[in-house]
């Protein structure tokens, strides 16, 4: 780790001016750039934590909606959705460890948008809305590759809105060592259709399988995606999983999804 | 007078039983001494700059920006340290034609692979000596690299060391028999290709070294977490011009070794070297990415291997080619030839057939160098022989236990000299067996298998018998000319009080060692284990000895410790006899005190003893010898190494949609003759099985074709986790050695030796309905879909 300031701003804006610095990061849980900067694998010369910030807390039901602050961790989100949102409680409380769920937030998820995070596929697969100090962004349009999204420099995630489908499941096949997903699905029936977000799989990380979307909101069985593939082009392939291999998950895992969902 | 090792009744009786370990509430505690837990008055820490590339010329080294660090002491280059430290080479005598060159502590003029130590940087702080070495410039120009073992011969391949003439380093081959008429003749011939993947051991605390030189004294102190504190003094002392009674290695509490501490690494050489030039304690303690890249690796092997049998499944003949790729450099001293050695003598161990032929061709490559781990050899020559034995089976539509109840070596017919020409003195395959059956109730088992098939679950059974080669004699290293011991040592004292002390030569690696000595000397003697203090791993303090590997610890310190406990014993009570004015053979020590040996009517404590003895010494006879203080050492003599047996199971599931194994149940019959403490050979078992769980389903280093390591984490790198693991159910059957009292053999590699065996039948077993075969490890997911033809590319 190499050395660097640190604050604590507690309100948006402050955490906004904050940013302006040279080389300032944001941090929120800091379960992915803590261990970054412990391995040098980056150098900023300020951290802007983000934990302060009581009016990026928390977790409120609209109608048909659910609203999560951007600095709610995991483990609140599993909390909250326990019994209601079958999915998403599923994901918030399978990511890493209980260490980790108690630090990890939304905001930081999506904003970092690791081609293996788990939340960016609910947002997918639930239409959400990500929030910022300034504009409102479709999860559509908000995630535009791995490690790339629409944030501006200095841009905050204040907080996601999901929509709440009538039924939800996440899947996920973890890789062995990390429990990050080597391929994580999220089907979301929807009074107005189908959406299925894929993580885990794609070089241009999450995306929605738009076919198997039009198939299951004729037919929500998971017969309905049985002629289907995915192609394994653009998919990713490391040492846990091929493109082929991930290209044949992302199938037998959205059956699974679809079976849990029914 | 012998111990009545059958009778559970009998006086002192704590061989056999499961006694508490005595350091294990220290360790839980927190109060473990391991080496990072030393820190001593003006020591310094040592960071390495290692290789980045897998094989290329060192044309400059620049250190000015790394000195300028604040808190940099000095550094050392190869070129430094070669002045004071001579190179090695990893050859022994008896591997005949084994070949490697001279090997640095630190590379000079060639790096040959990603991870070797270049430079060395001593600071204050360790994390100074990180950033320094981060800091050291070279310049590397880039030279062939030789990644692939099967084509290291191939007459287009550029040679790693042009001076040696090719990339060979070993080649044996033993035949026995005709194979070829045997194969000509047969009902069938089943062959495979196997592969097992390139592991590393993972010990919880990595290698760890803290050196002092004292000037003063010309002497040479190294804390050093290791399994074999004598032979490192002597490679200290060689390598650095030091007495070898100069040189004392401490050796407290270890965290793990699987065989990893065994080995002479350039980094704890080069530590050190540097202590003794700087005259002050030197720190160096590997991190997990260093422990990745330089650690010895294991089990890199791809074997192409034939069984031939007739229309009764007996096996007519066995057929193994084996090829391994170690490294640039054969590791010193025991070199890197054993594990394809330990292949060709173990290939086939079960069983009573007539005609055999194993190869196994040993080349250099640019990889971290390969040498021995935990069951060095076994799981690779457990995996071709009961992958055969199964595909045989299944060729022939037998039952695979039936196949092996048909093959094993009788259980009268010992002693018996296999085709491999191992000597058995007494194993009992079929006792075993029957064991296994009983325990995993197969015939329900199978009915199991039945059931779930017809609800889609594809369940399969896997079993694999297995011989281990403990205790060995000097037939393993001394014959070769390394100054590694075979034999041990244990020197056992009563003090004032009543209390034992022990020193053994064997040393304790977190695995039970002390438990198991404190208990076997409390026996001997004739006082509770609470009444025996255990020190071990000190060259300075305890007697000579080879230390703890290849499973002596218990059968080779074990029965030394007992020795030298009733030697003890026989001096209390002659100075007791003198006291009593009794007959000596008419007494006995139980539980600390002397007794009449008929009516167990207790005479006298032992603190009588030992007050008049060492306070009182004027009211003895004059000339009684009063030597409470005894030592004895042992090692084997009528056999090179004690074979044990045993016998696995695997019961598991395959999910054909995803590829995921998921490990239902697991057993392990073995027999490593008497047992000392149950619950120390089964913690043994156990782990061992998990670590050949480890390599079945998930472990495999891997190297890009620069030579590259890709894995160099505990994310990439899998290792089993408890969740994944079975309930495992251990059994036992003892015949002990005849060659000791204790007739203990080894107990700390079986359940590694046949684990990945018996999860590959199992696999098997599950996918053959299905036409579906796999025999490379790792199994993972991928590789079971695409056997079952689920993707293709």
């Amino acid at each position: 780790m190499y050395n660097f300031d640190i604050t604590r701003p507690t309100t948006v804006d402050e955490a906004v001016a904050a940013l302006s610095a040279d080389e300032a990061q944001p941090l929120s849980g800091g379960q992915t750039l803590i261990p970054t900067l412990k391995q040098r694998l980056a150098m900023p010369s300020v951290l802007v934590s983000l934990t302060a910030i009581d009016e990026m807390k928390g977790i409120t039901e609209g109608p048909g909606t659910l609203k999560v602050g951007g600095g709610t961790t995991h483990g609140d989100v599993a909390q909250a959705t326990k019994g209601s949102f079958a999915g998403l409680h599923t994901l918030a409380s399978k990511i890493g460890d209980p260490a980790v769920r108690a630090r990890g937030t939304i905001g930081g998820s999506v904003a970092n948008n690791d081609p293996a995070a788990c939340y960016p596929s609910a947002c997918m697969a639930c239409a959400a809305t990500i929030h910022t100090n300034t504009r409102d962004i479709a999860a559509d349009d908000f995630f535009q590759g791995m490690f790339t999204t629409a944030l501006d420099e200095g841009e905050i995630v204040t907080a996601v809105t999901l929509k709440v489908p009538e039924k939800s499941s996440y899947q996920k096949f973890e890789q062995p060592a990390s429990r990050f997903p080597l391929v994580g699905v999220f089907v979301a029936k929807h009074a107005d259709g189908v959406r299925v977000g894929v993580t885990g799989a794609s070089n241009n990380g999450v995306f929605r399988w738009a076919e198997a979307e039009e198939a299951l909101s004729s037919n929500f069985s998971p017969d309905a995606i049985e002629g289907l593939s995915v192609s394994a082009e653009d998919l990713m392939g490391d040492l846990h999983g091929s493109p082929e291999y991930r290209a044949h998950l992302i199938k037998v895992m959205t059956k699974r999804g679809v079976a849990d969902a029914s | 007078m012998t111990i009545a090792f059958g009778n559970p009744d009998r006086p002192n009786s704590y061989i056999g039983k499961t006694v508490p370990r005595p350091n294990a509430e220290r360790l839980v505690q927190g109060r473990g001494r391991y080496v990072d837990d030393i820190v001593l008055p003006r020591m310094v820490h040592v960071a390495f700059a290692r290789s980045p590339v897998a094989h290329a010329r060192i044309t400059g080294i620049d250190l000015e920006a790394a000195k300028a660090v604040k808190g940099v002491l000095r550094l050392f280059t190869g070129a430094d340290l070669a002045e004071i430290c001579t190179p090695w080479v990893g050859v022994l005598a008896h591997l005949k034609g084994l070949k490697s060159p001279p090997q640095h502590a630190l590379a000079v003029d060639r790096a040959a692979w990603v991870g070797e130590p270049v430079v060395a940087v001593v600071a204050t702080t360790r994390a100074a000596a990180e950033e320094a070495a981060s800091l050291v410039m070279v310049d590397y120009d880039d030279l062939p690299v030789v990644t692939d073992t099967m084509t290291a011969l191939d007459p287009e391949t550029p040679l790693i060391h042009p001076d040696l003439g090719d990339n060979l380093a070993f080649r044996r081959l033993h035949e026995e028999g005709d194979v070829e008429a045997a194969k000509a003749g047969a009902h069938k011939v089943v062959s495979a290709r196997f592969r097992t993947a390139r592991h590393t051991g993972v010990t919880l605390e990595p290698r760890s070294i803290l050196v002092d030189w004292n000037p003063a004294e010309e002497q040479m102190t190294a804390y050093h977490a290791t399994q074999a504190p004598h032979m490192m003094q002597t490679v200290f002392a060689e390598h650095l011009a030091i007495p070898e009674g100069r040189v004392r290695v401490i050796c407290d509490d270890v965290g793990g070794s699987y065989g990893i501490k065994v080995h002479v690494y350039p980094d704890e050489v080069a530590t050190a070297a540097i202590a003794k030039v700087m005259g002050r304690p030197v720190k160096f303690i590997a991190d997990r990415l260093e422990s990745f890249t330089t650690d010895i690796h294991a089990r890199d092997h791809e074997i192409e291997a034939k069984i031939a049998v007739d229309e009764d499944g007996k096996i007519l003949a066995i057929d193994v080619d084996d090829w391994t790729g170690i490294g640039p450099y054969s590791v010193y001293p025991r070199t890197s030839a054993i594990e394809g050695n330990q292949v060709v003598n173990l290939c086939g161990g079960p069983y009573d057939f007539a005609n055999y032929r194993a190869q196994t061709t040993v080349v250099f490559q640019n990889k971290t160098p390969t040498c021995q781990y935990r069951a060095v050899g076994h799981p690779i020559a457990v995996a071709i022989t009961e992958g055969l034995v199964d595909l045989a089976a299944a060729a022939i539509g037998m039952d695979p236990v039936e196949i092996r109840r048909r093959n094993m070596y009788a259980d009268d017919a010992y002693p018996v000299t296999s085709p491999a020409k191992m000597r058995f003195e007494g194993l009992s395959h079929h006792a075993s067996m029957d064991k296994l059956m009983e325990l995993m109730d197969y015939d329900a088992l199978r009915a199991d298998q039945v059931a779930a098939r017809k609800q889609g679950k594809h369940r399969g059974i896997g079993i694999a018998s297995f011989i281990e080669l403990t205790n060995p004699s000097p037939f393993m290293y001394g014959i070769g000319g390394a100054r590694i011991s075979a034999q041990d040592g244990c020197t056992v004292r009563m003090d004032p009080d009543g209390s034992v002390v022990a020193m053994s030569g064997v040393t304790e690696q977190g695995q039970g060692t002390e438990a198991m000595l404190s208990q076997i000397v409390a026996e001997g003697v004739g006082v509770s284990p609470s009444r025996v203090r255990i020190i071990t791993g000190d060259t300075q303090v305890t007697p000579y000895g080879g230390g703890t590997w290849a499973s002596r610890g218990a059968g080779i310190g074990g029965e030394a410790a007992l020795q030298a406990g009733r030697a003890l014993r026989d001096s209390i009570l002659e100075v007791a006899a003198a006291m009593l004015q009794a007959d000596q053979s008419g007494l006995d020590i139980r539980d600390g005190q002397i007794v009449d040996a008929d009516t167990g009517i207790e005479r006298m404590p032992l603190e009588e003893l030992g007050r008049i003895v060492y306070f009182r010494g004027d009211t003895l006879p004059k000339g009684l010898p009063r030597e409470l203080v005894q030592t004895r050492h042992y090692i084997t003599s009528e056999y090179p190494f004690a074979f044990t047996n045993g016998v696995q199971a695997s019961y598991l599931e395959v999910d054909t949609d995803t590829g995921v194994v998921t490990l239902l149940k697991h057993w392990c019959v073995e027999d490593c003759g008497r047992i000392i403490n149950p619950q120390l050979v089964d913690e043994q078992i156990r782990g061992g099985i998990v670590q050949g769980l480890g390599g079945a389903l998930f472990e495999e280093i891997h190297y890009d074709q620069d030579g590259q390591l890709l894995n160099g984490s505990m994310a990439d790198y899998l290792v089993p986790m408890a969740g994944e693991m079975p309930d495992m159910v251990v059994g036992h059957v003892e015949t002990p050695t005849a060659e000791s009292e204790l007739g203990a053999k080894g107990a700390g590699e079986a359940g590694t030796a046949g684990a990945p065996a018996a999860v590959m039948n199992a696999i098997n077993d599950a996918l053959r309905p299905m036409g579906a075969q796999v025999t490379e490890m790792p199994f993972t997911p991928e590789r079971i879909l695409r056997a079952l033809s689920k993707i293709q590319d």
